[in-house]
């Protein structure tokens, strides 16, 4: 599904990726981790196109098609969507209108016409209850005066809403408390099909104990260093990664 | 070669014209115009020199040729049957002024005798207006613009509600310019609210026809003690049109007022607010909204005066500008000496959507008292590219995107206004705007 290939960006003159290889088949759960400033979310920004990132080498490939040259709404079109680690706040959009105008775009790009209004707002109940959102939240505006844990499980919900094939879940679970975790992971797991695939960035395993993934990467000053099972995640979490920066020949 | 500057000409056209004037208008209306016409002739038009008037030229706005209907010939049209404004069905009492005319067709009669309470008047001004309220509080603010509305107009609106009245259904008066040539009108309104009244009021200004228009404007409006009066001005007209409006508020003791200035399409226009509390314990609550682009200009100026005590006024102005438009808000407040315990709170912001769209934003506090909360905030920015970029990853085009959010940002000043059915609309009308698509709805032509 994904084929990244020495990928190198930067940010400004600052160079953070400096050549990642990964690749990512259907139904794949992957978690990503390593220490702050590894590059952890500057990999997934650059894969879904933010444009403060700048690719300086290397090549991205999503269900064939070349990911680099797509704008982020049309990578978004071809199925790949991000949790931020950040959620903005958008006073004065109600999620009803901004999830409204999302699906529409995509299905117009699939050459589709809008969703009927009481065919949408079924949909929204139905989603919505995969991480028990309240229905207040249908009339606010995004993610205004929501708390960090509602934050986060907003995300999972328009994740539910638009169906992607890979979702890339930056820090999810930074700032949630057990229960909150516990929804967000039982809602991405409910959402998984043979057909989707994941990247989990995290820090901590806890998550990866709800996410079981396949694949555990550690990531380090812009490279994928190790590749594990998710064993690896369990030895991280014991052991820190200074045995892994040892391995690598570093202090 | 003599080049006139823009007054001559209205020096001139008074000083020729001045009994064909009379002849069409009233005793009242007639008694103030020579000592406007004198303070006319010694002032001139502003320039831009005049600090209220420094982002709008108004010599250069008043120097063309206009036709003027000094002969006060009828209207050729029926304005019931032929024209759909954009803000219909809200269950309100319409009126219509065409150029300067209030119509008095079958329809307005009907219209007068339905749903108006007892005692309540609305006609015209030159049938009811008295010296003891005509031009009194815009007599007195030593405005050019105003004194040439006053020397011109000979007829208007009159809006009179008695003690105690309260007008459940709001009053939609609905300003058509409409012509075969140049033409310039001078509307003058005049709003009486006796003690404990109770009033909405709706203007719609269109213009029918593809010819420069310019409008002067003057509304005054007397609250009395313990009054409320929202009032709606919503402006849908071209880009050859020039508005000028000098609107001036007097509230007494404990009353209310909302002033709303919306400005979806137009050409140039000035639009001037002077509200002055007499009384201890009123409040008011002004809000605009500019939506320009092209080359449009929109120039607010607000002076809001607390001259007594436990005064409340808030001010909200929201403007999106786009292509080459430009915009001004230039907002006073003054707190005489005495004006203890007064609050007041003005806020502007605004967004710039191109490099060439300029917004000039000057606030203004200018407080003499030692015992008052009054504050005052002003942005300009473009939308906030983390939000952009979060609508995009969701699969919203960045054009879609940009519209989603400058629609939110002038929706909030909307929020604010207080007639339900009208806020709906004006949701709707935003949303057309922004999508360019404001010109083609029905409503603006009169059918032929």
């Amino acid at each position: 599904m994904l084929e990244v290939r020495n990928l190198h960006a930067r940010i400004g003159e600052k160079e953070i990726l400096k050549g990642i290889d990964l690749v990512i088949n259907d139904g794949e759960t992957h978690a990503i981790m390593g220490p702050n400033g590894s590059g952890k979310s500057t990999l997934s920004a650059v894969l879904v196109g933010n444009p403060l990132y700048e690719v300086t080498e290397g090549e991205a490939y999503f269900n064939g098609k070349n990911l680099l040259e797509m704008k982020p709404e049309e990578r978004a079109h071809e199925g790949l969507f991000l949790s931020f680690q950040y959620p903005v706040e958008i006073p004065g959009v109600s999620m009803t209108n901004f999830m409204k105008a999302a699906i529409n775009e995509r299905r117009k790009a699939q050459g589709l016409e809008p969703m009927n209004a009481a065919e949408f707002l079924k949909l929204m109940r139905e989603k919505r209850k995969v991480v028990e959102l309240d229905s207040k939240l249908a009339n606010r505006s995004v993610n205004e005066g929501f708390s960090g844990g509602e934050k986060k499980r907003n995300e999972i919900f328009q994740m539910a809403m638009l169906e992607p094939k890979l979702s890339i879940l930056d820090e999810t679970d930074s700032g949630l408390d057990v229960d909150a975790m516990r929804i967000v992971a039982e809602g991405v797991n409910k959402l998984q099909t043979p057909e989707t695939s994941c990247i989990v960035i995290t820090h901590y395993d806890r998550l990866l104990e709800m996410i079981r993934p396949q694949y555990v990467h550690v990531l380090y000053k812009g490279r994928i260093v190790k590749t594990g099972g998710p064993e690896l995640a369990v030895q991280i979490q014991e052991h820190g990664y200074d045995w892994i920066k040892e391995e690598i020949g570093e202090e | 070669m003599i080049t006139r500057s823009s007054e001559q000409q209205y020096i001139d056209l008074y000083t020729q014209a001045r009994q064909m004037i009379f002849d069409h208008s009233s005793d009242v209306m007639n008694a103030v115009r020579d000592e406007a016409f004198e303070r006319f002739k010694a002032s001139g038009f502003p320039t831009k020199k005049v600090e209220r008037y420094k982002y709008t030229d108004m010599q250069a706005l008043f120097a063309p040729d206009y036709g003027l209907n000094l002969n006060r010939l009828d209207i050729p049209v029926d304005p019931y049957n032929a024209f759909r404004c954009d803000v219909p069905n809200l269950s309100t009492s319409l009126y219509f002024v065409v150029n300067d005319i209030f119509y008095r067709g079958e329809e307005a009669t009907k219209a007068r005798g339905r749903n108006l309470p007892e005692g309540v008047i609305i006609g015209s001004l030159k049938e009811f207006a008295t010296t003891a309220y005509y031009n009194q509080l815009a007599g007195k603010s030593g405005d050019a613009i105003t004194d040439l509305n006053t020397l011109l107009a000979q007829d208007g609106l009159y809006v009179y509600v008695p003690k105690n009245v309260k007008v459940e259904r709001a009053i939609q008066v609905i300003n058509i310019l409409r012509s075969d040539v140049d033409l310039m009108v001078n509307r003058r309104v005049l709003i009486i609210l006796e003690e404990g009244a109770e009033l909405k009021m709706l203007f719609c200004d269109h213009a029918a026809d593809d010819r420069n228009f310019l409008a002067t404007q003057v509304i005054e409006a007397y609250v009395g003690q313990n009054a409320s009066l929202d009032l709606y001005c919503l402006e849908e007209t071209h880009h050859k049109n020039v508005r000028v409006s000098n609107v001036y508020i007097d509230q007494q003791r404990d009353s209310r007022v909302n002033h709303n200035v919306i400005t979806l399409h137009n050409g140039i226009t000035r639009n001037r607010l002077d509200l002055t509390f007499s009384g201890e314990g009123a409040e008011c609550q002004c809000y605009g909204c500019v939506i320009a682009d092209k080359q449009q200009h929109v120039d607010n100026n607000t002076l809001i005066t607390h001259r007594v005590p436990h005064c409340t006024s808030t001010e909200l102005y929201k403007y999106v500008l786009d292509d080459k438009a430009t915009g001004a808000f230039a907002g006073r407040v003054l707190v005489e000496p005495g004006a203890q315990q007064t609050a007041s709170q003005m806020t502007n912001q605004n967004l710039t959507a191109t490099p060439e769209a300029r917004m000039y934003t000057q606030p203004m506090l200018e407080i003499y008292a030692d015992d008052v909360k009054c504050a005052h905030g002003s942005t300009v920015g473009q939308l906030n590219d983390a939000a952009l970029f979060y609508m995009r990853q969701r699969g919203i085009s960045l054009e879609e995107a940009r519209l989603l959010l400058q629609q939110a940002f002038i929706n909030e000043v909307i929020d604010h206004m207080q007639l339900e059915p009208l806020r709906d609309r004006l949701h709707y009308l935003v949303e057309k705007r922004f999508r360019g698509e404001l010109n083609k709805c029905d409503g603006c032509k009169l059918c032929k």
